[in-house]
């Protein structure tokens, strides 16, 4: 009892927080504000570690705690599912986002809607709780909702930024076609298992998936049940999570405020698909196609996402695409059926990622809300504590051995190695040359911050910057999107500004430098301490369902595993710490030592580099194909359906019918007594000649 | 008849005892009255919620959840009654709160018999909530008629009221009319006026089926008036417009409870047998409710006129749930279809209550506020109190997830289950073309400009209650289950 | 020989007029408050006659009670009807038509 309790104090906290700092938010003054939201949150993160260790003596839970509504036999509860996967996840999102509350209030101190910031944080970190926490599809969709709809919220923070209201619509939309998948898979389970209750649905799956093909052209031909249902959830989870060719939204979200960037695109929501997908292990388990499927997503996300870092000028973008790649990573390991160690570099990416974002912000701050890497240089010896963490966090993106990065990357590089499945052996190229790209593109990014020549501060500053806007400013935006880039930074003078000349970046307050440090600890030794249990060990025994006769993928990990230290010095003799290391001498050769090759190969590779200046036209695609496709459905059926047979004739038509029996109906009501009486007389003659004669 | 039979037995005073501890404290309040010097007649104000809250903890502490009878069987207590009696207490306790600031404002209703007549008309509907014979069904009925239409006249030099009052007065007076003709044939077919005894003697078959069908079609008659369903609507309109809006809010709220209760006790306790009939005609009313209060709804510009309306279609929706009680002889959602029925009832007594209460809010320094005009611009005056405002009328028109989507959806289950689908559609349809002009009065607050920039003053417990009224209607919305259980449990013990 | 049908047709006859006294008068409210105190007495009627005819007297106590309301009522009719007319100087049937539509 309890426990029960402490399991709804974890979402409740953040949400009380979020209800006081946003009912009152024109009332109440900052440092209440924040002072809630951080308690809240600290509240919630207590309790996570407290269930943790609970959880670790073997009490998992699963039970409703509130039924919402019945609906003839199908039974709508909010209901929590509380094991070790649950528990890890809550960990990890009440850590971040206490560390990202904290950091807020030096990022967002000069902002006027700072009480609205914290509000939506907090806000969404009850969202993301509900949703993992969740027992059933029902309120899974309702969180995965809701962190959809704060992530709206926050990348439009800056809502007077035409170019963040792009991005938001663009989350929303793109978002939107995921959620699509996902409630028509979650149909597809409500119409063949009865129920939306996890633990119902898994043990109905292997006696349903056997036998049960959904015909899609009439008789006949069809598709294995447990397919369909698995690759449309997994299409809410390319949404959610990022996958191509649903990633689009997530490099023009970083639109938002930078806190927002490390939690919600980078830390919590985005893996909220990875999550999912770990839940749903049952059934994912029963169909090899849907695996395929995953694992053949996931690898093009790992590669060539990876490749678009590269040539981002935009220090948030390019932690963005690394973000993508990492989120490609976590899904090819849920395609071999490795979800642990998904969701064990989910966790390890989280704690390193969320550095690398708010490290990036302390830069911002510093560079004064100047974002181009091209500007910076240098910066070590103005900004030590922000150059230290953000090395450690870039080596453990990289997978440097001991690091967490490398535990978490390095199993899931070996267990696509070991696995069988279609799809799998492509998988292995491109999570392997990924981990090229990713040391390529992390240290070009280091280099270029915190190495070599001081660049900022120079007249030309303003000017380099106008082009910046230019080009990260909606690409598919074209001349509005310009025109209302230069007028952004007219309004949000503060957001886009940079160095004055001569003036130089300092280190940041410490509230920005605490969260640094510590999330650099967990970047750090995380991987080492948790691999053993987290993998190998019964950690997830009961949360995730592995089918170990068709893929021995963990099995077999296991055989090859020696121990943390042994799996580090190991790594010297495989190939993926020698293309790791490849890549950062390389970025080193190109951006410190000869700035000049990287100049001449793009002038040399022009097609190469307008495809991936155009993001492989991924977004042009979309502007043309599906937006200009819908427009030009929406105005024939704007002219046509709507303005000819629905407005003209349809509503107008009804309208005027039903105000014509609206001014009837008032003349009835004459306002005489006798009319009045007449009527009920007639009414009574009325039901009297029905029943009285019929009797 | 012989001596030995005229023994004289004490009737159970306990089930009664509510209504005799308000009979008692309303002559008494009458006199107490005549000597209180002041004006705002605080102390008779006050002596009246005590009265009501004490009437409250009366029947709390007296209920047993058991069915009892008592004044030779003239007389029921169950659950079923006190929880609505419970329910009448709350709404009658918030409508004198609301009406408070009103009435003050006016001398001609500042007065003692005010309250006293408040609580007698109270004390109508408890009789008739808790009636078991024809005889308490209209003495009840007409201590609350007679007691309205004082009421509604009471603003004596008002043209509107007093029309309004005579009005109400020759309808309902034609209504008791039709009513006690019907309750006269019942008992000639029967041969008994105590409704238990009716349903046995039609249970075991000894009835003159044809004169029975005659006093059924007035006994429905009769109902419907009092419901205020189409086609004995016609006095909602008037009486609703004309009345001072105190006494609207009164009118619109409480005697809806009573009116579910005698439906329940007449037709479902007493005529159960005669169901298919009734319920025939029931769906004839309502339909012709549902048509005729949302499409003349829509051409209104007066509030209070529009929602005498929006009420004439409620109520037909609310029938739905109590002619799907028994479909093709099988009674097994009976208990799902009317106690879906009570929760719509109770749900639009709160919502109206609130709707009602803006109004009251909104009317100051003697003049009325109800001209849909009024509400123009009401966001820019008062946020807080648009948002309120907005719930109520989100409610009403039943959108996810306000109280009234729960309430027309348990309703629309019930109808479903009973198998008219196509009463279902109708249902829904209606309530679309109803949308119309509950979405026109949002518009209207936050989209047209004011046109009166005076902030809106209200006293602190008015603004309090108001708040609490508002968002009830948006917490039963995420929580109905609570209110829908005691519903069903109440309604399962007494049936 | 009167049997109970004579009575109940009586009884609906009575009912009848007043209801069209109700609803054929135009002119004088009087008039209505005089056709409902004849629709109580049809109703009445009706009573006693199944009450004579089944021998049971719980028809005849009902009449007493039905009696002492009209009385009541026709209190409340006539005060509205006073107060009417000081508002409008007039008891005409069809000047009571402001509130309407």
């Amino acid at each position: 009892m309890e426990m029960q309790k402490l399991y709804l104090l974890v979402p409740l906290a953040p949400l009380v927080g979020a209800a006081i700092a946003g009912l009152f938010c024109r009332v109440i003054p900052r440092w209440l504000a924040h002072t809630v939201t951080i308690a809240g949150v600290a509240v919630a993160c207590l309790a996570s570690y407290v269930i943790f260790k609970d959880v670790m003596a073997g009490n998992t839970y699963n039970g409703p705690v509130y039924q919402w509504l019945t609906s003839g036999d199908y039974h709508f509860e909010v209901g929590f599912l509380i094991d070790q996967l649950t528990v890890t996840m809550m960990l990890v999102v009440t850590s971040v986002s206490l560390m990202v509350h904290i950091y807020t209030i030096g990022y967002m101190q000069d902002d006027p809607g700072y009480n609205r910031f914290f509000s939506y944080i907090s806000l969404f970190t009850f969202s993301m709780l509900m949703l993992v926490m969740s027992n059933n599809f029902m309120q899974l969709f309702f969180g995965w909702e809701a962190v959809g709809l704060v992530s709206y919220l926050l990348i439009g923070f800056w809502y007077t930024r035409p170019t963040a209201i792009f991005a938001n619509l663009k989350a929303f939309l793109v978002n939107r076609v995921g959620d699509f998948g996902f409630i028509l898979g979650i149909g597809l389970v409500l119409a063949h298992f009865g129920t939306l209750d996890y633990a119902a649905v898994f043990a109905k799956a292997p006696e349903l998936a056997g036998n049960t093909t959904l015909a899609l052209f009439g008789e006949g031909e069809g598709v294995a049940l447990m397919t369909a249902i698995c690759i449309l959830l997994f299409i809410g989870a390319m949404g959610k999570s990022a996958q191509v060719p649903l990633h689009v939204w997530l490099p023009d979200s970083m639109e938002g405020p930078t806190p927002i960037s490390a939690l919600i695109h980078a830390a919590t929501m985005v893996t909220a698909g990875i999550f999912m997908v770990a839940r749903m292990s049952p059934l994912f388990e029963l169909s090899n196609t849907a695996l395929s499927f995953v694992i053949v997503i996931g690898s093009i996300t790992a590669l060539f996402m990876g490749f678009l870092g590269i040539i981002q000028n935009d220090i948030k973008r390019v932690v963005a695409y690394s973000t993508l790649s990492q989120l490609g990573y976590m899904t090819v390991a849920l395609g071999v059926s490795a979800y642990s160690v998904a969701i064990f570099h989910l966790m390890t990416h989280a704690f390193f990622k969320a550095l690398l974002f708010l490290g990036a912000g302390s830069v911002i701050i510093g560079m004064h809300h100047d974002q181009d890497i091209r500007n910076m240089g240098g910066l070590r010896k103005y900004m030590p504590i922000t150059w230290i963490t953000s090395l450690v966090g870039s080596l453990a993106l990289i997978g440097t051995p001991f690091f967490s990065g490398f535990y978490s990357k390095d199993s899931i590089i070996e267990s696509v190695a070991l696995s069988h499945l279609p799809g799998a052996g492509f998988a292995y190229f491109s999570v392997m040359a990924g981990v090229f790209v990713t040391a390529f593109y992390s240290f070009r990014m280091y280099f270029l911050v915190f190495h070599g020549e001081e660049r900022f501060g120079k007249a030309a500053d303003h000017d380099a910057h106008a082009a910046h806007a230019r080009t990260d400013a909606h690409d598919d935006h074209s001349a509005h999107g310009d025109a209302a880039a230069h007028h952004a930074d007219d309004t949000h003078a503060e957001e886009h500004h940079g160095l004055a000349p001569g003036q130089k970046p300092h280190e940041t307050p410490w509230v920005v430098t605490l969260p640094l440090v510590m999330l650099a600890i967990p970047s750090v030794i995380i991987g080492y301490i948790g691999i053993e249990p987290m993998l190998f060990g019964d950690f997830f025994k009961g949360a995730i369902f592995v089918d170990t006769e068709a893929h021995p993928v963990m099995e077999e990990l296991a055989h090859h595993f020696h121990g943390a230290f042994a799996m580090a010095t190991h790594a010297v003799t495989t190939a993926v710490f020698w293309l790791a290391l490849l890549g950062v001498a390389l970025s080193w050769f190109f951006y410190m030592k000869r700035p000049d090759i990287p100049a001449a190969i793009k002038s040399r590779c022009g097609p190469l580099y307008t495809l991936l200046e155009n993001k492989y036209y991924f977004d042009k695609f979309n502007d043309v194909v599906f937006a200009g496709g819908a427009r030009l459905l929406g105005r024939g059926l704007w002219k046509g359906g709507d303005a000819g047979l629905i407005d003209g004739i349809i509503v107008n038509g009804s309208v005027g019918l039903v105000r014509w029996f609206a001014a009837v109906a008032r003349l009835f009501q004459s306002g005489h007594i006798y009319h009045y009486a007449f009527t009920m007389i007639i009414g009574v003659f009325v039901l009297m000649t029905l029943w009285v004669t019929r009797a | 008849m012989t001596l030995a039979e005229m023994q004289f037995q004490t009737p159970e005073l306990r089930l009664a005892s509510a209504e005799i501890f308000m009979l008692v404290m309303a002559c008494l309040i009458l006199m107490l009255d005549l000597f209180v010097k002041d004006r705002k007649r605080t102390v008779t104000f006050v002596a009246t919620q005590l009265t009501l809250v004490g009437a409250a903890v009366v029947t709390f502490a007296t209920t047993s959840g058991d069915i009892g009878y008592t004044f030779s069987n003239m007389y029921v207590g169950d659950l079923l009654g006190d929880v609505l009696k419970l329910l009448l207490y709350l709404t009658v306790i918030v409508v004198l709160f609301y009406s408070r600031g009103y009435i003050l404002e006016r001398p001609q209703m500042a007065r003692g018999e005010y309250y006293a007549l408040t609580l007698f008309a109270t004390l109508g509907m408890m009789v008739m909530i808790s009636a078991n014979h024809f005889l308490t069904v209209y003495l009840g009925l007409e201590l609350l008629s007679l007691s309205l239409y004082a009421m509604v006249a009471m603003n004596r030099d008002s043209v509107p009221a007093t029309e309004a009052a005579m009005k109400y007065f020759v309808l309902g007076a034609l209504a008791s009319g039709l009513l006690l003709y019907g309750m006269s044939m019942i008992y000639g077919a029967t041969g008994t006026l105590e409704i238990t005894a009716v349903a046995e003697r039609l249970y075991m078959g000894q009835v003159d089926r044809g004169i029975l069908v005659f006093g059924l079609v007035f006994l429905v008659s009769g109902i419907a008036f009092k419901l205020g369903v189409v086609p004995f609507h016609m006095w909602i309109p008037d009486v609703y417009h004309g009345a001072p809006t105190a006494v609207t809010l009164f009118i619109a709220t409480a005697p809806k409870l009573a009116a579910f209760a005698i439906v329940v006790r007449m037709l479902v306790n007493g005529l159960i047998v005669m169901a298919p009939d009734w319920q025939m005609m029931l769906i004839l009313l309502s339909v012709l409710s549902m048509a005729i209060g949302n499409i003349a709804a829509i051409a209104q510009t007066n509030l209070k006129r529009m929602l005498a309306y929006s009420a004439i279609s409620h109520m037909g929706f609310m029938l739905l749930g109590m002619v799907t009680g028994v479909a093709n002889g099988d009674a097994r959602f009976a208990l799902n279809a009317y106690s879906s029925s009570m929760f719509y009832v109770v749900t639009y007594v709160l919502t109206s209550a609130g709707t009602f209460g803006m109004i009251l809010l909104l009317a100051r320094g003697g003049l009325e506020s109800d001209e849909l005009e009024d509400l123009k611009g009401l966001n820019k005056r008062s946020p807080w109190f648009a948002a309120m405002m907005m719930m109520m009328m989100f409610s009403m028109a039943g959108i996810p997830f306000f109280v009234g989507f729960f309430a027309k959806f348990s309703v629309l289950q019930a109808v479903v289950a009973a198998g008219y689908l196509w009463l279902a559609l109708v249902a829904v349809f209606f309530s679309l073309i109803g949308c119309f002009y509950y979405l026109r009065v949002v518009k209207i607050m936050y989209f047209d400009q004011p046109t009166n920039s005076l902030p809106i003053i209200a006293p602190l417990d008015m603004k309090i209650l108001m708040s609490a009224n508002g968002l009830a209607v948006a917490l039963l919305g995420i929580f109905p289950q609570a209110l829908m259980s005691i519903c069903a449990f109440a309604l399962l013990r007494s049936l | 020989m009167l049997t109970l049908s004579h009575f109940l047709i009586l009884g609906a006859i009575l009912f009848a007029i007043s209801v069209v006294g109700i609803f054929l008068n135009r002119k004088n409210l009087i008039i209505i408050l005089m056709s409902i105190e004849l629709m109580l007495l049809a109703v009445n009627m009706n009573f006693i006659a199944f009450s004579h005819y089944m021998q049971d007297l719980a028809g005849q106590v009902f009449v007493f009670f039905i009696l002492t309301v009209a009385a009541a009522e026709s209190a409340i009719g006539l005060a509205i009807l006073v107060v009417l007319f000081r508002n409008l100087k007039t008891i005409h049937v069809d000047d009571l038509d402001s509130l309407k539509g």
